[in-house]
């Protein structure tokens, strides 16, 4: 199932890019068969691999108040990284600073550095546009656009920032059956997103951050709404996406950090308190204030 | 046996005391008593609209343009085509004017002005304008573009003047529900790598589209029933006009010229026409859902 997923993402989407101008795709009927249309990719990787995102001296501010107090942290390439730490302790504030997110909010700006593989998101000649395509993310709540059908809630994505290039279907298809809602909605494409259950929804949202084809995959919190079995699909997808994007999760839910995350990482007031295996983390940490919010004492 | 007696006692507390119930009777009277109240001019208007109204309409009543005789017979008065058609050019000449206008300014106010100080005077300006009395607006075009320019009455400057009137309606109603747009929306849109103006165009307005045809509909309905603005900038006509450079009639001022008529017959004639605007508002504004709740997939 997960080498079927992400080849199929490799096989529709990255060979567009390779393709020349004017070598343009037969006017055929979309087909449900991605692999028949699109041409080889001789140098195509089994997998695209996701990218590591390094945080340096990182602080985020809204107005005066200093939420991200100089924050240094490593998420490795194609890993699960959780951040866990108590309500109001800069998690998710740390997180949209990765794709930018942060600065949309009036009053609010970050200073430091978050590198991309090797490559400064807030360098001042950077596209803020190319870098949320990049680095995707998922919210707390599922949000499809309400005016879209399925379809076209995975496609927004694509049609939104002008990526239009290549077979529309097969890329929703694909990214679709990544998300592991293609076998629910495939016969039901044109109802709208916003009529599917909770938990449908957020993976219809994850679809449609897929469906950019980004290299990291930002969670603030993806099941905070969701019922158990519901999170449970979420998770299971956590787990497959790994092969192709990294994936940085903000969760309330220290289970969840146990059973999805390679790397845990805790917070404190704004600080980073230590950041490992999560096994280690959850068992041997080094720090006693990691200890006691693992372990229940507070938080 | 002893205890029921002081059973009864016991759930004695749970009954409504006479006071509390007289005191909810009296309420719930004076609440339906002003809904009645405020329910009977808005029958009366309709019931008369109807009966004076539907009288005088005839095939021949839409066909034909008023003929300016009023010493006549009622068949040789004439009807109100001319006065239909110039409201409908008018009118929509100034809704495509004030519209894009309007929503721009909204779009402006709840995307980029937010709360800075030139976003707060667009608003003062806006709630000032939304006060003005409408012969206001007809009085500045009419020195500005009558007066000013030595030029003559013309349809189109009863459309600006209509414009003014509309625009701080449509700005209010378009920015409140603007602002009723989920920020989730716009953020996670632009966390997919969509630009600012993608987000607005594809995301914020057709989400928002279904609240803000209402509010274009009040605007419209507004000017679509003034007199004041056109009196002395669209002035009126007899006759049918296509070209907005020329006189126009329109339904208001032809209102407003028969009932002072003292003719019974041009009298009535008013009264056709009133019918002939409020219907003509109720379509377009049936139309307007229908298109609205098309254009909504839930």
């Amino acid at each position: 199932m997960t080498s079927n997923g992400s080849s199929l993402r490799t096989a529709d989407v990255e060979p567009d890019e390779l393709m020349e101008p004017g070598q343009a795709r037969p006017p055929e009927i979309p087909s449900t068969k991605p692999q028949a249309i699109v041409p080889p990719a001789p140098s195509a990787a089994p997998a695209k691999p996701g990218l590591s995102v390094r945080l340096e001296k990182l602080r985020a501010f809204y107005g005066d108040s200093e939420q991200v107090k100089g924050v240094d942290l490593d998420f490795r390439a194609n890993e699960v990284t959780a951040i866990i730490g108590p309500s109001g302790c800069g998690k998710s504030t740390m997180v949209r600073c990765i794709n930018r997110m942060h600065e949309e909010i009036p009053g609010a700006r970050a200073e430091g550095r978050v590198l991309l593989d090797d490559f400064d998101v807030y360098d001042s000649s950077v596209d803020v546009v190319a870098v949320r395509r990049a680095i995707g993310m998922v919210f707390q709540k599922p949000n499809p656009f309400p005016t879209m059908s399925i379809f076209d809630n995975v496609a927004s994505g694509l049609r939104l920032s002008s990526r239009r290039g290549g077979d529309l279907r097969s890329q929703v298809e694909a990214a679709l059956r990544s998300a592991g809602l293609w076998e629910e909605v495939s016969g039901r494409l044109e109802e709208p997103g916003a009529g599917l259950s909770g938990g449908q929804q957020q993976r219809l949202c994850i679809a449609r951050s897929l469906a950019v084809n980004p290299e990291v995959i930002l969670m603030d919190e993806p099941c905070s709404a969701l019922d158990p079995i519901a999170t449970l699909k979420i998770e299971e997808l956590i787990a497959e996406l790994k092969q192709s994007v990294t994936i940085v999760i903000v969760t309330h839910n220290m289970q969840q950090a146990a059973r999805v995350a390679d790397r845990t990482a805790f917070m404190l007031s704004g600080e980073l308190v230590e950041v490992g295996p999560t096994q280690e983390i959850f068992t041997t940490p080094s720090d006693s204030r990691t200890e006691e919010y693992v372990t229940g004492k507070f938080g | 046996m002893s205890t029921s007696g002081s059973e009864t006692e016991r759930l004695a507390r749970f009954n409504v005391s006479p006071r509390r119930r007289r005191k909810d009777r009296i309420a719930r009277g004076a609440i339906l008593g002003a809904t009645v109240l405020a329910l009977i001019p808005l029958l009366l208007i309709v019931y008369y609209l109807l009966i004076k109204g539907l009288g005088s309409w005839s095939p021949s009543f839409f066909t034909t343009d008023p003929t300016g005789n009023t010493f006549f017979k009622s068949s040789s008065i004439g009807g109100i085509k001319s006065a239909i058609l110039g409201t409908i050019e008018i009118v929509a000449l100034a809704s495509a004017i004030s519209v894009p206008i309007g929503v721009a300014v909204a779009v402006w106010l709840v995307e980029y002005g937010k709360g800075s100080w030139f976003a707060q005077l667009v608003r003062f300006f806006v709630d000032v304008l939304t006060g003005v009395p409408s012969i206001v607006f007809g009085l500045f075009i009419y020195i500005v573009l009558i007066v000013g320019t030595g030029s003559s009455f013309a349809g189109y400057k009863g459309s600006l003047a209509l414009a003014l009137l509309m625009l701080p309606v449509v700005i209010r109603s378009a920015e409140v529900i603007l602002m009723l747009v989920p920020d989730a929306l716009r953020e996670s849109a632009l966390a997919l790598g969509a630009p600012r103006w993608r987000v607005i165009f594809s995301i914020v307005l057709p989400t928002a589209l279904p609240g803000m045809v209402t509010g274009v509909l009040l605007a419209i309905a507004r000017a679509a029933g003034e007199t004041a603005p056109l009196l002395f900038t669209a002035a009126t006509t007899k006759n049918t006009n296509f070209n907005l450079g020329q006189f126009m009639n329109s339904l208001p001022v032809q209102i407003y010229n028969d009932v002072t008529s003292p003719t019974t017959a041009v009298v009535n004639r008013a009264w056709g026409a009133a019918l002939t605007l409020v219907v003509m508002i109720l379509l377009l504004n049936l139309i307007a859902r229908l298109i609205a709740r098309r254009s909504r997939l839930a």
